[in-house]
């Protein structure tokens, strides 16, 4: 395990405040989007991102990069301001999204945005085609990693599981999956709506390795993937406890905030409290 | 190959023998691979072939995984579980992600004639051919199958390559160069045109030679590749005979004769009778052929197909 000099962890924590802006930003101006799961991946989204990933921007398609699925789509606002501020394209274009000409669309489209490596926003694909991913590596004998990260309600739909099992039949150690475990979904609290629980048994008994971390403490994610890459015989699963709407104090934990953009009130609010201004 | 040789043999030797040259074939099964007879590539290349089990939305996500890692995937299932439970996968991240995978249909049509109507597949063609960015190609016999491997491969792009499970009336004697995109003239004739696909091709040559006998002079089109349609072929078959007739192992509803009528409505109005199976479903048989003939797709049903819309033409 690598250790994590405090001055890393800062500036990582900077710049997921920074994606969490953005994020605001881009559904506030654009009046659509995905607030809540944006805001509760913003740790884990920025690891992947400026730590943990092997990318390139300007080889978007080089052949070894390391893959990320966000198989949660709806979380594009997030992946978006990441891909931005990485270089993949200019963060003026961030301000487009949605309209017409753009190329960012609601859900993340791979012919379109540079960095985009698979699209998503149909729920429940990123697992299975992540092991077709990783399948094709160990066929061309390259050292790429693939990370998809999902949504925990997500998990309550089964080709999850199928593409779980194809994962662990075949032994994939290259395949991390993330599950940003907010526990609110559009419709409610995810106990409410279809428990998932006992869910780390569940990936175990699907042949998985599992991990547990504190999504938003930005340490234990780094450790976490760092973990992950000591398994060898299985892909690992890393359970991520987060906040849905983190950050924004009226926004945590309410479901309303799955899909619905702020007004003008609580836009000045949701960006003062994550400047830390309120 | 010989007429008694059934397509899924055809196939399955085919991509062992195309396997062999491009490495990058690799190959998916969903528990059926005795049945797609994929096996043959299973036992010739383990390392090549994986198999999902009885989960086909997954076979076709790892194979749209295995395409974005530059491999060229055939994945395997029956046709009917392949383009209804899969099909949002084969919407979203096949032809919208313009993934490069071949999806092998076996079972097509109703050649499962013993396992009946859950496994029978003929709304296939017409749910896959509504898919921006899909191909479909449907081979006539087994012959035509195994040649069609290596055009599947090697064609940029998401492919419904459906096939049956069992043997079709050769649908000629040589071999002929094929190419995705374009029909074949295999008869010519002045009177009407017969248009057909799959195993209902060489049944509409056994139509021809029936209606020749009756004085009545018919032209013969394989479309072997429903989408993109020939429309410059059917287009000028219409205008030379003024009167058409498609058959095809699908339902009548959006599948061959769906797509000449949509061709002929916007250029040239010719009579179309369909032959194809009635809006409704079909029941268990004890072989493909009485089964075909019992659901309106018997050789005399092309002959009277195409004498209604001969008759229509002169009045």
């Amino acid at each position: 395990m690598t250790f994590h000099p405090e001055s890393l962890i800062i500036s990582l924590e900077d710049r997921a405040r920074e994606l969490r802006l953005d994020s605001i930003e881009m559904i506030y101006r654009r009046q659509a989007g995905h607030p809540g799961g944006s805001l509760s991946a913003a740790e884990i989204v920025t690891a992947l991102f400026f730590h943990e990933m092997r990318l390139d921007p300007e080889r978007p398609d080089w052949p070894e990069r390391d893959r990320f699925i966000l198989s949660k789509g709806h979380a594009s606002a997030v992946l978006y301001a990441a891909l931005a501020r990485r270089g993949f394209f200019p963060i003026a274009e961030l301000r487009e999204w949605g309209e017409l000409a753009c190329h960012l669309q609601g859900h993340p489209d791979r012919l379109k945005t540079s960095g985009v490596a698979m699209t998503s926003g149909i729920l429940g694909h990123g697992i299975a085609i992540g092991a077709g991913l990783a399948l094709a590596a160990r066929l061309n004998q390259m050292r790429y990693r693939v990370y998809v990260l999902l949504g925990d309600g997500e998990c309550q739909g089964g080709v999850v599981w199928e593409g779980a099992m194809t994962a662990a039949q075949y032994r994939l150690s290259d395949l991390v999956g993330i599950v940003d475990l907010n526990n609110v979904q559009l419709d409610g609290p995810v106990h409410d709506i279809m428990p998932l629980e006992p869910f780390a048994d569940k990936w175990r008994a699907f042949g998985w390795a599992v991990l547990e971390v504190n999504g938003h403490d930005m340490r234990q994610v780094l450790d976490g993937f760092d973990a992950a890459r000591e398994v060898h015989d299985r892909p690992t699963v890393i359970l991520a406890r987060t906040t849905k709407g983190k950050g924004v104090s009226f926004m945590e934990n309410d479901a309303h905030w799955h899909g619905v953009p702020p007004n003008d009130a609580q836009y000045a609010q949701a960006m003062a409290e994550l400047r830390g201004e309120a | 190959m010989g007429a008694n040789v059934s397509m899924r043999e055809g196939y399955g030797r085919a991509l062992v023998a195309y396997g062999e040259i491009n490495p990058d074939v690799v190959v998916l099964d969903a528990d059926t691979s005795g049945s797609t007879l994929s096996s043959y590539f299973a036992q010739r290349f383990p390392e090549r072939f994986f198999n999902v089990g009885i989960a086909e939305p997954a076979l076709v996500d790892v194979a749209v995984g295995l395409a974005l890692g530059g491999k060229i995937p055939f994945a395997n299932a029956f046709a009917a579980l392949m383009s209804l439970r899969a099909m949002e996968q084969i919407r979203t991240c096949v032809c919208y992600a313009r993934a490069n995978v071949k999806l092998a249909a076996g079972y097509a049509g109703v050649s499962d004639y013993k396992d009946g109507p859950t496994h029978h597949s003929i709304t296939d063609i017409a749910v896959m051919r509504a898919l921006p960015e899909m191909t479909v190609v449907v081979p006539a016999d087994a012959a035509e199958a195994a040649a069609f491997v290596s055009l599947v491969a090697e064609y940029e792009g998401p492919i419904y390559f459906r096939l049956s499970r069992g043997a079709a009336l050769p649908a000629r004697d040589g071999p002929v160069e094929l190419r995705i995109g374009e029909g074949l003239t295999l008869r010519e004739g002045g009177d009407v045109t017969l248009v057909a696909t799959g195993s209902m091709v060489g049944r509409s040559l056994a139509a021809a030679d029936l209606l020749s006998g009756r004085g009545i002079s018919a032209r013969v089109l394989e479309i072997h590749t429903i989408k993109p349609l020939d429309v410059a072929l059917i287009l000028s078959a219409a205008e030379a005979t003024g009167a058409i007739v498609t058959a095809e192992e699908h339902s009548v509803i959006g599948g061959l004769g769906g797509a000449v009528a949509e061709a002929l409505c916007s250029a040239y109005l010719a009579p179309l009778e369909r032959v194809g199976i009635d809006d409704r479903f079909t029941c268990t048989a004890p072989d493909s052929d009485t089964l075909m003939d019992a659901y309106g797709l018997a050789v005399e049903d092309i002959v009277a197909a195409a004498e209604r819309s001969l008759a229509r033409k002169r009045s």
